[in-house]
């Protein structure tokens, strides 16, 4: 028998905890496939940002260190300097890369550390029951804008792609969705370059991953889906932000 | 044994040298600045790193990352610094990870000022982050013993694993004195087996805070309260000056046990049977070797540059019976000898 398909070998046999039509192990899947693809599952490290994502450690068989609340990239920062011989990604959600720890965020790809970034947007906070991200959509209800995200009030969703993208430390910026097959062979791509990057040690890479939250959108897996494609994708477009190329450096 | 003429600061660094510190991470801010222009200028040429973080809360963190990798790392910083930290410290507890912290203390509330304070002994050692937690404390009153308790702060860390903090005089910070370097040849420090290697080895290790399981944080924190304990029996260090036969006792850490020193001095040649205690280990408290002075003596004068703060401690361990007084100065200006001497003659 051929085989066509298989899980990737960092992943353990266990059942994510994630809800019905959550995106958040589609996203695992792929980062493990990565790696699977490089060999590099001894050498690297996960730093976990506080979220739906925070028992990444149950699933990925590789060593983790769990950050504060959106602390992710200053752990990061300890870690690659540390041992820079080893691979580090941290795996985020809205809330903790894009709010709490945004200073963080930007300082850790101002100064181009060499690290991989997993940032899951949502638009909601969703380990703690769906409230306002910053990267709400505007009018989108949520727990904490129950008549609609309002720009007066509470300001604009924000890009981190794009923003990080204008940073000189930052070697890949790129959005990726995964609704259709071809928007998952992109996203799979991206992961990938993510890594190649810290591999050839180019600096700082980012890839920022529309996901679907049904549960805190009160959707099912479909309709959220077709959220994410109708109302997320027109505002957070797709795409490569930056790409450096190892002559870039030279 | 090399003898050097040293700023209180640069004692701290060279000794953090000396412990094999790998990783510092801070942020500007009088008056420690010193400490990080030393290591940026001298942990390269040992191997080690130094990152100007953009915050004491990215600082903190670095710490944690750095940490669990088996480094000896630190941080410096004042009072509004290490304020930032306090929910970094928490995780490096609740994570069991060594690190060294240095508050180089200025006043508060809010920006207060840059003069020298003792306002942040409760936040030092009460645990001014959350949760169920003592991080060991010390307090130098030399340069001297900014070389030596650094060195003992990194060793403390490891042996626990714990974070561990330095609790610093602006005075003693800025003094030069003389100090020996008595630990400059120190061999390296050992692996730990806990850390992330340089690449995975065996097992996956996992290094995190967060415990949902049935009694698993239950379990966690006693564990983390039996170290404790054995700090308790362990690590307790004091300095008693002619305490044998004194009719009173002064009380006090850091820069007041220095100049209560020279107190008791004036004190006694002036016949007034007077001696000092001092706390060199804040956490854990000394509490059974002042118990057994206050087995003879019955006064107490417990001086502190705050509104009162270790007072309650000194209250709790002593009891009701005993009589303590106690003088605070919460300004920048530090008590003279002669003052304290008065103070003492006050008493008896
Ligand atoms: C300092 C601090 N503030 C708040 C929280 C509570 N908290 C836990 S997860 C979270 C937000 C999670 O949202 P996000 O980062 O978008 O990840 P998601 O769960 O949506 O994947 C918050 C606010 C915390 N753990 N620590
Ligand atoms: S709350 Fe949302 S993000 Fe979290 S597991 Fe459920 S669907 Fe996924």
């Amino acid at each position: 028998m051929k085989v066509v398909y298989k899980k990737p070998e960092v992943l353990k046999n266990v059942n994510f905890h994630f809800c019905p039509g959550c995106q958040h192990g589609l996203v695992h899947k792929i980062i493990a496939e990565a790696i699977d693809n490089f060999k590099i599952k001894d050498k690297t490290i996960a730093v976990i940002g506080v979220g739906c994502g925070v028992f990444l450690y149950d699933y990925f068989d590789v060593d983790s260190l769990e950050a504060p609340h959106g602390r992710g990239l200053a752990v990061a920062t300890g870690v690659k300097r540390a041992r820079p011989e080893r691979i580090v990604f941290t795996y985020q959600g809205d809330g903790d890369l894009a709010s709490i720890g945004l200073a963080e965020t930007v300082h850790a790809a101002n100064r181009g550390e060499n690290v991989s970034v997993f940032f899951v947007n949502n638009t909601v906070y969703g380990m703690t029951g769906g409230q306002m991200a910053p990267t709400t959509l505007l009018g989108q209800i949520t727990t904490t804008s129950p008549y609609g995200r309002e720009f007066q009030r509470d300001g604009y969703p924000i890009r981190m792609s794009e923003m990080l993208a204008t940073l000189e430390g930052v070697a890949f910026s790129a959005r990726v969705a995964l609704c259709t097959p071809k928007q998952l062979m992109e996203a799979k791509k991206a992961v990938k370059k993510a890594f190649q990057m810290q591999l050839e040690g180019l600096g700082f890479s980012f890839v920022e991953i529309l996901s679907a939250c049904p549960t805190n959108w009160n959707m099912q897996p479909l309709e959220a889906i077709k959220r994410v494609e109708e109302e997320m994708i027109p505002f957070f477009p797709l795409g490569i932000y930056k790409e450096r190329r190892v002559s870039d450096v030279l | 044994m090399e003898k050097l003429f040293l700023r209180g600061s640069e004692a701290l660094a060279l000794g953090a040298i000396d412990a094999s510190v790998k990783f510092y991470a801070g942020y500007p801010i009088t008056p420690q600045n010193d400490i990080p222009e030393f290591l940026s200028r001298e942990l390269p040429k040992v191997g080690g790193k130094f990152v100007q973080a953009e915050s004491e809360v990215a600082a903190i963190n670095m710490l944690l990352g750095a940490s669990a990798c088996g480094l000896r790392v630190m941080t410096s910083s004042s009072s509004p610094g290490i304020s930032l930290m306090q929910e970094g410290i928490s995780y490096l507890s609740g994570s069991e990870l060594p690190a060294v912290i240095v508050n180089v203390m200025r006043w508060g509330p809010g920006l207060g000022g840059i003069g020298a304070s003792q306002g942040d002994y409760h936040q030092a050692t009460k645990g001014g982050g959350h949760g169920d937690y003592f991080v060991p404390v010390f307090a130098p009153y030399s340069a001297q013993e900014m070389y030596d308790l650094i060195i003992r702060a990194f060793d403390v860390a490891d042996k626990y694993r714990t974070p561990t903090m330095l609790l610093v005089d602006v005075m003693i910070s800025l003094m030069k004195e003389k100090v020996i370097r008595r630990f400059e040849k120190r061999s390296e420090v050992k692996i730990k087996s806990w850390a992330f290697g340089k690449v995975k080895e065996g097992e996956q290790k996992i290094i995190k805070s967060l415990y949902l399981k049935g009694n698993d944080l239950e379990r966690h924190n006693w564990k983390l309260y039996e170290k404790y304990k054995v700090m308790c029996e362990k690590e307790v260090i004091y300095e008693s000056y002619l305490c044998d036969d004194a009719e009173i006792v002064l009380i006090g850490f850091g820069m007041v046990a220095r100049i209560g020193k020279s107190a008791i001095d004036i004190a006694r040649e002036r016949n007034v049977k007077a001696g000092l205690f001092r706390p060199i280990s804040l956490v854990p408290f000394p509490e059974k070797e002042l118990e057994a002075i206050s087995k003879k003596c019955k006064k107490f004068l417990v001086v502190e540059m705050n509104t009162g703060q270790m007072v309650h401690d000194i209250q709790r361990v002593l009891g009701k019976d005993i009589d303590i007084s106690f003088y605070g100065k919460p300004s920048s200006y530090a008590p003279t000898p002669e003052e304290l001497f008065y103070k003492i003659k006050e008493q008896i």
